[in-house]
């Protein structure tokens, strides 16, 4: 580096290499200082602070955005809600990706284009998921009801029905998502040793027990990668809730960063927004947390 | 992993999933069709997966009509464009510093780095809209963008590609003389390729979808991105049920990632399987 160079002759070798090694990391420090670490101090400040309407300044207010946090009905609902969803996101999507995996798991033509089409999901804006599967959940008009109403007349009314609602948008982020929960599945069944499923085999294990006792245990760790991501997935993205049902009806589809999104721009109510984003932190953070024990406990494990 | 199979479970294998194939990708089979159905306005059969004939093009001239679509476009390719420019820039910068460099700190800046990977950008979009509106890119695409310009995962992958990339190549170009850019441009950026494009990948489907931080950011119809203009598009739509419509626009949207994966299948989905490395 130019700059480095010039100041040879004057610093010692440790400082110059500090230097140096300063000036390649300052670029990225700039911005993960701008938009990582002092946004997350920021929002923790902001949150012992309130600014009741009216007023110019912002008045110190302690506990108090979180005290009116956990007596915001709606706040309750959007934790309440995020659990449900996790649970009903994450599970089908494990389930489907490494039922996928298992039948494709050869590589011919045919199993490489039904992997695509598995997997085009992903690639798909999910604002453009969402107008889709708007029009696939209408009643009685749309795809679903369409097609199941030649059965049986159908009219299910799924995104306006309290009832329907949470599980109607569970179904497009399992949809959007278990194609790519797949291709970690694909990798790590390749990579799972050719012999111990001989062996299996000689002991005269059937296909169900050589899944449950041999292959299962080996993909311990993906599972573990894969329900890191689909949780934290489940909890930073709302874009479908926003284009299908704002939340609705009755905040049935109101997960928490849709909570902070709405406090935040629709009730302009600063010092929730910033209490409600620190819990959500703090809920990342210890499912990463976990997540991590999880992986190294079983990369030992299968090690 | 292979195991001889019973020809009655293969069978049963590839009806199951010929099944699931199909069932999967009806939205897609519906969005084409319906967007080449000539006016079905007020017609029941809208969910029809019987193509029309003869496809008209109706839907995709009104879309493109009625919405600002090449000036969204414009708005993306300048967002994914910008963001990904200076990833690269601090990625392979920081990458190599964290794989060639011995210098005090080193383990906890990159435990410090890697922090991004859990405190994703979409929880902070409170505390960001602050900053950017501070920084007086509030309704800028820059303000769209900045957040992602230093990436803790592109760090972390140019780390591990230069670790694999043997010294005696940056040796050599030292001994002719080339200084630390020189030789991280010509030499080793060179034997990166294929991370970069990797990563490349990534970034643009992300970036190109990309929906609630735009969200947070723009105001002025003109510096809509693709996807927002979309969700105008949609919610203004629902209304008269215009669904061939919203069928056209949501494929307008989609069909330059569309195209490039399935040119580009194998380099995809190689791309976000490493994706996940992190």
């Amino acid at each position: 580096m130019r700059s480095s160079s010039l100041a040879k002759p004057m610093l010692a070798a440790p400082t110059r290499r500090r230097l140096r090694a300063f000036l390649l990391l300052l670029p990225s420090l700039i911005f993960l200082g701008a938009f990582t670490y002092w946004p997350v101090a920021s929002v923790a400040v902001d949150s012992l602070f309130g600014r009741r309407l009216g007023e110019k300044v912002a008045t110190f207010a302690g506990l108090g955005n979180y005290l009116r946090l956990a007596a915001d009905p709606k706040f309750t609902t959007a934790v309440l809600n995020n659990l449900v969803y996790i649970a009903a996101t994450v599970l089908p999507a494990i389930v489907l990706a490494l039922g996928f995996a298992l039948l494709l798991q050869r590589s011919t033509r045919f199993t490489a284009t039904l992997r695509a089409l598995l997997f085009f999901p992903t690639i798909i804006p999910l604002v453009g998921a969402a107008a889709l599967w708007t029009f696939l959940f209408l009643p009685t008009v749309g795809l679903i009801d369409y097609y199941i109403g030649r059965l049986a007349p159908l009219s299910i009314n799924w995104l306006g029905n309290p009832d329907t609602a949470l599980a109607s948008i569970a179904m497009v982020t399992v949809w959007k998502n278990a194609g790519y929960y797949m291709l970690f599945y694909i990798a790590a069944l390749q990579a799972v040793p050719q012999d111990l499923i001989e062996a299996a085999l000689l002991d005269g294990a059937g296909g169900w027990q050589r899944l449950r006792h041999v292959v299962l245990p080996l993909l311990a760790p993906t599972t573990a990668f894969v329900a890191v991501i689909a949780v934290i997935q489940a909890i930073t993205t709302v874009d479908h809730v926003i284009v299908m049902t704002k939340g609705g009806p009755d905040d049935a589809t109101n997960l928490l960063l849709f909570y902070i999104f709405q406090t935040a721009t629709e009730l302009h109510d600063s010092g929730k927004a910033a209490a409600a984003t620190v819990a959500t932190l703090v809920a990342l953070f210890a499912v990463s947390t976990v997540g991590i024990r999880v992986l190294e406990r079983g990369g030992r494990h299968v090690g | 992993m292979s195991v001889r199979a019973s020809p009655t479970a293969i069978v049963a294998g590839a009806g199951a999933i010929g099944a699931i194939a199909l069932l999967w990708s009806a939205p897609f089979l519906w969005m084409v069709v319906a967007s080449l159905r000539p006016d079905s306005a007020g017609s029941l059969d809208i969910a029809s997966l019987m193509p029309s004939w003869p496809p008209s093009w109706a839907n995709f001239r009104l879309a493109w009509e009625s919405a600002d679509f090449l000036l969204n476009y414009w708005n993306t390719l300048m967002v994914v464009a910008g963001t990904l420019t200076v990833q690269l820039v601090t990625m392979s910068l920081a990458g190599y510093a964290f794989a060639r460099l011995r210098f005090r700190g080193r383990d906890l800046i990159f435990y410090l780095f890697l922090l991004q990977l859990m405190i994703v950008p979409p929880v902070l979009i409170v505390p960001n809209l602050k900053t950017v509106t501070r920084l007086g890119i509030y309704d800028t695409l820059w303000g769209v963008m900045a957040p992602y310009w230093a990436s803790a995962f592109g760090t972390f992958l140019m780390r591990q590609t230069f670790l694999g990339i043997p010294r005696d190549f940056e040796d050599a170009a030292e001994i002719d003389g080339c200084t630390l850019l020189q030789t991280l441009r010509y030499v080793l950026l060179p034997l990166a390729k294929p991370a970069l494009i990797a990563f490349g990948i990534v970034s643009v489907v992300a970036h190109w979808n990309e929906f609630l931080w735009p969200l947070m950011v723009i105001d002025s119809p003109s510096h809509r991105t693709l996807t927002l203009g979309l969700a105008s598009f949609v919610s203004s739509g629902e209304g008269d049920a215009e669904w061939g419509l919203i069928a056209a626009g949501t494929l307008i949207v989609s069909l330059p990632l569309f195209a490039g994966f399935i040119a580009f299948q194998r380099q995809f989905i190689n791309s976000f399987v490493m994706s996940g490395i992190k």
